[in-house]
Formats: structure tokens, sequence, C-alpha cells
């Protein structure tokens, strides 16, 4: 292990901000911000919350617009794989492991862990644990370089 | 207008600014997350621990003080009712974490990097969307 590229107060700053959205959507309207969920309900055409669940993904993508108005560090962007199978295979692998699943890093990573519900933090440990054998399997087989 | 427009839009603009600040919506630095038997990157750690800090108080302490939330007293805060740790939470969460370990993006920051005008970004989501609807089918 070599520790690189660290960005802690970045980081940490993103992630209390997070934790501000998913707070405020909780107190002010009842619902946990797993986001796979929401889309998952947007795109299923599901009319009960259809109307919320839409705005809050649109919220998420003009989120980066109104910040790019003003100063921030970025922490950039680069996308190590760009081989157009990887990135097919793992949008089909993200999508359908999250609704079998039921949720993703924002579901059970942070609203299910702060509510010290079980099954999100075995959820949690099961994807961070198969993303480290992925990506350490992948560099082994020399499919990306980190 | 605030319950159902207003305040999911305001709560996804946060929450994304939020994944952009932590440069989650870097995959490079995702995968470098990750890749802790190699040039590890710790970050990720505080994104997540910090959204807990403020989440967990939330959940816990706050909301069990107040009757209902603020503005859907009528709904009440949302119960999940599964507590089971069956094959679907881990196969699925071990799919998911192959998907998300082979490109680097989870569903939150694929979508908030949509922006970006990418092809590669474009690519992910609409197979992610597509795998969605796939559990629709099998």
């Amino acid at each position: 292990m070599n520790i690189v590229n660290f960005t802690p107060i970045e980081s940490l700053t993103g992630g209390l901000v997070i934790g501000l959205a998913v707070s405020m959507l909780y107190l002010l309207r009842g619902n946990y911000s797993g986001i796979s969920g929401i889309y998952f309900n947007v795109i299923s055409a599901n009319g009960r919350g259809f109307v919320w669940r839409s705005f809050f993904i649109i919220g998420l993508i003009v989120g980066p617009v109104i910040l790019s108005f003003f100063q921030y560090k970025s922490l950039g962007f680069e996308m190590p794989v760009t081989n157009p199978l990887f990135i097919i295979l793992g949008g089909l692998f993200v999508g359908y492991g999250t609704q079998l699943g039921s949720g993703c890093t924002s579901g059970h990573g942070v609203c299910g862990i702060g509510r010290l519900s079980i099954r999100s933090i075995v959820g949690t440990f099961v994807f961070i644990t198969s993303g480290i054998i992925t990506v350490t399997f992948m560099r082994f087989m020399g499919w990306v370089t980190l | 207008m605030m319950r159902n427009y207003l305040i999911p839009l305001i709560c996804g603009i946060i929450f994304s600014i939020g994944l952009v600040l932590a440069g989650m919506t870097n995959p490079a630095k995702v995968m470098g997350f990750l890749n802790i038997f190699g040039n590890w990157d710790p970050s990720l750690i505080l994104v997540i621990g910090g959204a807990i800090i403020i989440s967990m108080p939330t959940f816990l302490l706050i909301a069990k003080k107040m009757e209902g939330p603020i503005y859907n007293k009528k709904e009440g805060f949302s119960l999940l009712a599964n507590k089971d740790i069956d094959r679907s939470l881990v196969i699925g969460s071990t799919i998911f974490g192959m998907g998300w370990a082979m490109v680097g993006f989870c569903p939150g920051p694929a979508i908030a990097a949509l922006t970006l005008i990418d092809g590669n970004v474009f690519m992910f989501f609409i197979a992610m969307s597509i795998g969605m609807l796939l559990r629709k089918v099998f």
C-alpha cells in the first residue's frame, strides 16, 4: 500500500455537504436519498412519487452547473478505463446490481449506515470488498493502470 | 409546491454539489480508493464518513423527536421494512461493486457528471439505466 492523491479537506467537505442534503430531504420530506432507487422509480415511470423523484434527479443534474459559477478546488475528471466494453458492462452491472441489492453508495452507504441498518452495513461491506477485488484483478490482468 | 418541487430540487442540487466537491465525479479517485493494494487514495472514507456524521444524528436523534417531516406530516417518515440479509442483497451488492470498480462510477456521480457532456459518461449512464430496467425482466 502506498497512499496517493489524498484530498482530506475537499473530500470531507463534500461528504458533509452530502450529509446535509440527505438530512434536509429526510427532515423536510421524510425520504431517504437513495439515488439508485429514486432514479429507478423515475425511469420505470412509477406514478407514485414520480414528481418529487424527478425533481430530485433534475437537481442532481443541474447542481454541478450551479457550482461551476463559483470558485472551488476541482478534483478533476479522469476515466482510467475508456474501453467501451468495460464501460457498457460496468454500467449494466451497476444498474442491475443496485436494483437486485436494493441500494448503492448513497442508499446503503450513507443513509443505511447512518440509521445503523445491519442490512445496509453488510451491503456496503460487500460492494466495497467486491470493488477492491475487481480493481485488483483488473490491474493484475493489465486492463487498467492506477 | 415546497413538498413536491422545491425541496427535492434543492436537495438534489446540494447533493450533487457535495459529490463534485468530494471528487466522487472523478472516476480515477473512486478507482484509486478501491486500489487498496496499490497506489491507494483513501479520500472516499472521508466522503462517506463526513456524510454519516451529519446523517446519523439526523436519523437517530433529530427525527426521533419530531412528529413527522416538516412538509410531509401526512405521509410521515419513510419506513424501510426489509431487514433481511438475503441472497439478493449479497449477490446484487457484489455485482454493483464489480461495475463500480470497472469504471469508477456509482449512480449518483454518473448522473451528476452528465453535464460534462462526455461520450463515455453518456455510454455508462445509458448502460446503467438499461441494467436497472433489466431487473424488471429477470
